[in-house]
């Protein structure tokens, strides 16, 4: 590896990495969001609806994310949707990790006491508004550190979406590596910089649990 | 035990330091245990008492010093003048002989009262499962335990953990007992069960280092008293003279607010 | 969707199958040589972490943070890739073992770490004082108790990484995945053929994790810990 080669590679390789994380994030929302709806369909008293959430968390936490994202991508557009393979990354990986975090909310929300909802009805209120202002912001402590780990480890899963060709940095490797027959330079590239993007990212997840795990939740 | 015990100290602490980081816990200890001996430390807590008993059996690392057990010395040995750590097995061999009762028990909580007693003859002793077991159950009886043998810690009250913990020291069959506060995290009406078994041992002449604030207790089972604080000897002598003539004014200034807080003599029986 | 490609799918379902179960096979024989090979240097990796001498420690830290900071999928790479390139060809099944044992390692050092540390320092030395060795002490005091706070995360952990298996396509490991793809080029069939392939991971992930709570629940009571 030279420098020119290295003068070569850098600004493509750090384009593709603002893919990866452009992607990272546009997937956490999704996830963020859906994963609550789910969490919240599955404390749901309707029993079907409860059921049908529980089933999409088994469903997707038994598959691995490449055959989703095979299925989203290639399955979709046999029936005639057509993605692009950047937003399929972003619909399959979101979709993904919401089974995940939709855990943690779940797990948040029962970690706070019956009597805490039971108390915000007796004032009147309804469920939904017990939900928002008085478990939720309870649950937060338990909640965010898991949700931190998880946009580490969702940033490392989009190197996944390179094998559906969704423009990130594991995909721009390994075009450079094939038509530079260098492919342990660049993966090794590749490798330092998902490390740069992900070693802090972990260290701020690490903080947070630290911090929130000094407080506890009302009971 | 060598049938010059009597003569020959079973324990020697000489210059014995403790640094940790910047605190200095232990300032110079000189000290010498006979065999048969039962010896009380006291003193305020920081005074260095527990860090004392856990460098008799190296579980903490001296800055300075040496003690010798039976005329060996522990943790380190001379080697043509430099000073080597002891392998491992040789470190646990000269433990095995030393039985540790600690604060806050330590039993082995998945094992049940039986096995915590047993687990060392058949591990370290490599003894027969069935002997270890018979012994154990032996031991389990001297302390009033046996019918809990198949009890798992966490169902045993505190004052029965202790016991069994004590049972577990004396399956080594120790030359010598080392007592770290053995009732300190006991409620209140639990620490006389433990302080009997105590007596008990101190009775059959068990070599012992006691630490502990049961002044009453002290007075009544030791042969000699020593008291700490900031990391020295301050004052050593038999219990009625350290207890109730002390010659030095810290030894009196800690007696008065130890015996104002304690129901002194009526705590313990 | 087309009706003609259900049909096609089916009359075809017997070489389908066929080929896709023999993949499954190499699925969960690349799930457990990762697995051995992960819970060997996690066990390793705890070691250094929590050794007492400061460089080993630091060695020990430096394997977990980076190993987890990068995507597998790139480790796999340079492994399989990368070695080649530098003369040393592994082929793609050692590759993808040697690639999951070693992510997974990192993984598990912290686990078995948490583990170890979760026993409270005093059983150890309570062992030491009844003259155990400290290979003894870890061995017959602090291991078992370890256990109850390992096996959760490293039954997930198993879990986990048979899904992940299906990365080792990329390397051309003929496990699920991988014949999946190849079969999906010969019959342009995605939809019938990654729904069959998400049911047989499904048929495996499934199963793991029934047993992985049983053995939860089944530690939970005895307290072997």
């Amino acid at each position: 590896m030279s420098w020119e080669d290295l003068h070569e590679w850098l600004p493509q390789l750090l384009v593709a990495a603002g893919g990866t994380l452009k992607m990272t994030a546009l997937a956490y929302l999704v996830a963020v969001v859906a994963g609550l709806t789910i969490a919240l369909a599955r404390l749901s008293r309707r029993r079907m609806v409860a059921a049908v959430a529980g089933w999409y968390v088994e469903l997707i936490r038994g598959t691995p994310a490449l055959t989703q994202l095979f299925l989203i991508y290639f399955g979709l557009a046999s029936a005639g949707i057509v993605l692009s393979a950047f937003t399929a990354a972003v619909i399959g990986l979101g979709l993904n990790y919401a089974a995940y975090m939709s855990e943690v909310y779940r797990a948040g929300i029962e970690a706070v006491h019956r009597g805490q909802r039971e108390a915000a009805l007796a004032i009147g209120m309804t469920n939904a508004l017990a939900m928002r202002t008085i478990i939720l912001p309870q649950a937060v402590r338990i909640i965010v550190p898991p949700m931190a780990n998880y946009a580490v480890s969702l940033l490392k899963d989009t190197s996944v979406a390179s094998l559906i060709s969704a423009p990130e940095l594991m995909l721009r490797a390994r075009d450079l590596s094939s038509e530079y027959f260098m492919p342990m330079e660049l993966y090794l590239l590749a490798g330092a910089m998902y490390l740069v993007m992900a070693y802090p990212l972990g260290k701020g997840a690490r903080y947070l649990e630290l911090r929130m795990g000094q407080g506890r939740v009302a009971s | 035990m060598p049938d010059d015990a009597g003569r020959r100290p079973l324990v020697r602490i000489v210059g014995l330091h403790k640094r940790f980081g910047a605190l200095e816990v232990l300032r110079g200890v000189d000290l010498e245990v006979r065999a048969g001996e039962k010896l009380t430390v006291i003193g305020p807590s920081g005074s260095g008492k527990t860090t004392l008993l856990r460098c008799i059996n190296w579980l903490e690392r001296p800055t300075d010093g040496e003690i010798l057990i039976n005329d060996e010395p522990i943790g380190e040995k001379r080697a043509g003048g430099r000073r080597v750590d002891m392998r491992d097995a040789e470190l646990a061999r000269m433990r095995a002989r030393i039985g540790m009762v600690f604060q806050r028990f330590y039993l082995f909580p998945h094992l049940t009262a039986l096995d915590n007693v047993a687990v060392g003859p058949i591990k370290v002793l490599r003894q027969t499962r069935a002997m270890a077991r018979r012994d154990a159950l032996a031991l389990l009886d001297k302390v009033g335990l046996a019918h809990k043998r198949d009890v798992y810690p966490d169902m045993l009250s505190g004052g029965q953990q202790q016991r069994v913990a004590i049972a577990r020291a004396l399956a080594m069959q120790p030359a010598l007992m080392l007592f770290d506060e053995a009732t300190s995290a006991l409620d209140p009406e639990l620490v006389g069960e433990v302080l009997t078994v105590i007596r008990q041992l101190a009775a059959e002449g068990m070599t012992m280092i006691i630490v502990t604030h049961e002044m009453q207790f002290a007075e009544d089972i030791s042969d000699r008293v020593i008291f700490m604080d900031h990391g020295q000897i301050v004052e050593e002598g038999p219990p009625h003279q350290i207890f109730h003539a002390p010659a030095h004014a810290r030894t009196r200034a800690f007696l008065r607010a130890v015996i104002d807080r304690q129901v002194y003599p009526a705590a313990t029986s | 969707m087309n009706a003609g490609a259900w049909e096609r799918f089916a009359a075809q379902f017997p070489y389908l199958i066929e080929t896709l179960l023999l993949g499954a096979e190499m699925t969960v024989i690349v799930t457990l040589g990762g697995f051995v090979v992960a819970v060997l240097l996690g066990l390793a990796g705890a070691g250094l972490r929590t050794a007492r001498l400061r460089w080993l420690r630091a060695l020990g830290t430096l394997y977990v943070d980076v190993f987890r900071a990068v995507p597998v999928l790139t480790q796999l790479f340079i492994i399989y890739f990368g070695l080649a390139e530098l003369g040393a060809r592994l082929d793609p099944i050692p590759a993808a073992i040697i690639g999951f044992g070693i992510n997974g390692g990192a993984y598990l050092t912290e686990v078995f770490r948490a583990g170890i540390e979760a026993v409270h320092r005093g059983q150890s030395e309570a062992a030491l004082a009844i003259g155990m060795t400290p290979a003894q002490a870890l061995r017959v005091i602090v291991l078992p108790q370890a256990m109850r706070v390992v096996v959760p995360p490293l039954g997930n952990f198993a879990i986990g990484l048979l899904k992940d298996t299906s990365v080792a396509s990329s390397v051309a490991a003929p496990e699920l995945s991988f014949r999946a793809h190849m079969l999906v080029d010969q019959t342009y069939l995605s939809t019938q053929i990654y729904l069959t392939v998400a049911a047989l991971y499904l048929a495996m992930s499934l199963p793991l994790a029934r047993l992985v709570r049983v053995i939860e629940r089944r530690m939970a009571r005895s307290r072997v810990a």
